[in-house]
């Protein structure tokens, strides 16, 4: 029905008063406007961003723990999930397999999520100060399923991925990535919903439990 | 949905009279209302704080954030038909399908056309308004489409019997825990319970299996991102990140005034959205969408579909209603509007409810059928002043009543007390007198008492309140005394 298309887009123009000899020139001005993207008002954090991030995640009711190396992880999961009675297996992103997962007693598997798995072990694209907010990217090495579907979604976030706020997010996704993946999920704590009588509960459809481990050195 | 907003009057009256929902509307009062304030208030104290801390005397405050989400949205309205191409350009190279549709019937059509191509039995949906508009669950049932709403609210809906929203994002405001959980204990055949959390899980459970089955995800889209021809949604359950994630066709079906520029952009508004609707710092998922799942990705839909849909938008544009289409449907004028808060959302008869939707719902279904809606306002202008984007709506409202007066849709004795009130306006003499014997007959009315219980040219007017009568003399009496002394 491209038919709908010209009749919508005349009669926007009709609206606008658009004159048909400047749209060439105006569109390819706007085009370029985006090469040059503006910030708007923002409270741009500063100082320990990574203990705001912490604090952030924990009003949105994520829980943290703060490890000092990556190593430490394997250990630092089997805690907390023993502590919970979460039970001893999950699955994991591929980049994440090469920890000693059994060492600590624990059996994770390096693929992405199915329906049927409880507890998903994601690494992060980074995480946000201003608002407590992981941001995952989907791809080959990083299913979207894994932060979604288990009732419990652990992440390790780099002290050093830690960004103050949405705009540096996606310098740093600009960066790194040129163009956006499939999916980019921001995340900021378990799932929730407050539609029955405006009662908020945890874990509508997503995670019942977001758990931070925060890794300060490599 | 069909619309109703013709028999406002009517309806306002019985839900005025539904003891059940006043006692729902009164429990949810003020509770959204505190929570922004709550937010805006934080966000200002932070703001603050983050500038000191860095030795800056320039810290922003969410006004200012309200003027710049207010210029974002104008400025893509003002060019609307060249961020669309853009739009549309960028989509398409991302791998996406864009289609447009003029009105519901075409949404419907395309949806089901998109249906039979990928031989789709079954459409989890997340909330969308727009599908409401366009009515599309019944036309997928009719096409053979099991259509499933996800948002927990509007399954809650879907169940009742395909009960309209009464809130735009609190969909359910109208229901008590008890009605949720008989309509439970019906549909899931399980034991009746009244613990929330636990009615949470069992709806939970149902929908994971719709999730993880169904071929095809419908969803709105908060936002369309022109630089990278993306939608961006935000939900608090996940069921967004199901409906995007899960089934191999995703349709996108949103408005053509959903586009802005940026993720900078994006970024200003979702600091305004979350803390506008429910006084959310940020709601738990956000997700950008943008084209389909790369070759050796795991998850992920294989075909995007845009749906952009007019649907009465177009006609928007003119200038004295332009404002409108930089709404957010954020929900922040009807949670702060005093006659939303009394007669709940399903009086106004249409999709949208509350302020925006009754400048909306005469603009998009014409303004003869929905004659009394512009009037349900007391102009207070809470609506205004909490409105994200700035839109003016109690003058949007007025200059509606100024066309329903310039097209003759007004009653004939309103046209006719205003044409008598317009004559004797141009006679300042005889206004007068006319205003001080008028001020002597309510006097005379109220019988010594400061008020009138029974008024008799208007009848209705006291039949639920009182009428102050006049104290002393007219204003143009002691203007004249004063000016004589
Ligand atoms: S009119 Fe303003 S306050 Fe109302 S829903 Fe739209 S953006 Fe929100």
């Amino acid at each position: 029905m491209s038919e709908a298309r010209d009749d919508i887009l005349g009669r926007v123009r009709g609206a606008l008063g658009r004159d048909p000899a400047t749209v060439a020139a105006r569109r390819q001005a706007l085009t370029a406007s985006l090469a040059s993207p503006n910030c708007g008002p923002r409270p741009q954090p500063v100082g320990d961003l990574v203990q705001r991030f912490a604090e952030r995640s924990r009003s949105m009711s994520s829980t943290i723990d703060t490890l000092a190396t990556t190593n430490e992880v394997p250990a630092a999961v089997a805690r907390y999930l023993a502590d919970g009675a979460l039970g001893s297996t999950a699955v994991c992103w591929p980049s994440l397999a090469a920890l000693d997962w059994a060492g600590a007693g624990l059996e994770v598997a390096a693929r992405a999520a199915t329906g049927q798995d409880l507890v998903g072990i994601t690494g992060v694209f980074c995480a946000i100060a201003e608002t407590g907010t992981l941001m995952l990217l989907s791809g080959p090495e990083t299913a979207a399923t894994t932060s979604l579907l288990p009732e419990t979604h652990i992440a390790v976030v780099p002290a050093a991925r830690v960004v103050a706020d949405m705009e540096a997010a996606f310098a740093l996704l600009r960066a790194e990535h040129g163009s956006l993946p499939r999916a980019v999920n921001f995340v900021s704590g378990p799932s929730r919903t407050g539609d029955i009588e405006q009662t908020i509960v945890l874990g509508a459809h997503g995670p019942y439990r977001v758990h931070l481990l925060i890794v300060s050195g490599d | 949905m069909r619309q109703q907003s013709m028999h406002f009057a009517a309806r306002v009256g019985d839900r005025l009279a539904d003891v059940k929902l006043q006692a729902n509307l009164k429990k949810a009062k003020g509770k959204f209302v505190d929570m922004r304030a709550a937010a805006v208030r934080e966000f200002d104290a932070d703001a603050a704080a983050c500038a000191a801390a860095a030795g800056r005397d320039d810290a922003v405050t969410f006004a200012a954030l309200r003027d710049a989400g207010a210029a974002i949205r104008s400025k893509v309205i003002d060019d609307l038909d060249l961020w669309l191409e853009i739009f549309e350009a960028k989509a398409k190279a991302s791998g996406a399908t864009v289609l447009w549709a003029r009105n519901g019937e075409e949404v419907c059509a395309h949806t089901i056309e998109i249906a039979r191509r990928h031989g789709i039995s079954k459409a989890i949906k997340s909330k969308s308004m727009l599908s409401e508009e366009a009515d599309l669950n019944a036309a997928l049932s009719a096409a053979g489409v099991q259509p499933v709403e996800t948002d927990l609210g509007e399954y809650i809906l879907q169940i009742a019997g395909n009960e309209p929203p009464s809130h735009i994002i609190a969909p359910v405001i109208h229901k008590t825990l008890d009605e949720v959980a008989d309509l439970f204990a019906r549909e899931h055949g399980k034991p009746r319970k009244t613990d929330i959390p636990a009615l949470t899980r069992e709806a939970r459970e149902a929908l994971r299996a719709h999730f993880l089955s169904a071929g095809m995800g419908i969803s709105g889209g908060n936002f369309l991102i022109a630089e990278t021809g993306g939608v961006a949604l935000v939900t608090n359950e996940g069921n967004g990140r199901m409906v995007t994630t899960l089934p191999n066709v995703h349709v996108v079906i949103t408005g053509i005034e959903k586009i802005l520029p940026t993720l900078e952009d994006l970024a200003t508004l979702l600091r305004l959205l979350p803390r506008s609707a429910t006084g959310q710092t940020i709601s738990n998922y956000v997700s950008l969408l943008t084209g389909t799942k790369g070759a050796a990705d795991p998850d992920g839909p294989e075909h995007l579909y845009f749906i952009l849909v007019d649907n009465g938008r177009s006609s928007l544009l003119e200038d004295d209603f332009r404002a409108m289409l930089r709404c957010i449907r954020c929900g922040a004028c009807m949670n702060h509007c005093p006659v939303y808060q009394t007669i709940g959302g399903h009086a106004y008869g249409w999709v949208y409810p509350g302020p925006m939707g009754s400048v909306l719902t005469p603009l998009f279904t014409g303004i003869e059928r929905a004659l009394d809606l512009p009037q349900a306002s007391t102009l207070c202008n809470q609506c205004g002043s909490v409105c994200p984007v700035k839109i003016p709506l109690p003058q949007l409202l007025r200059t509606l009543r100024e066309r329903q007066v310039t097209r003759q849709l007004r009653p004939r004795s309103e046209r006719f007390g205003l044409k008598v009130w317009a004559w004797l306006a141009q006679r300042p003499a005889l206004y007068a007198r006319a205003a001080s014997y008028f001020a002597r007959y309510l006097g005379w009315l109220a019988g010594g008492e400061d008020r009138i219980r029974v008024f008799a040219l208007a009848p209705q007017w006291t039949a639920g309140r009182d009428l102050p009568a006049p104290q002393g003399k007219t204003f143009r009496e002691r203007w004249a005394a004063e000016r004589g002394r």
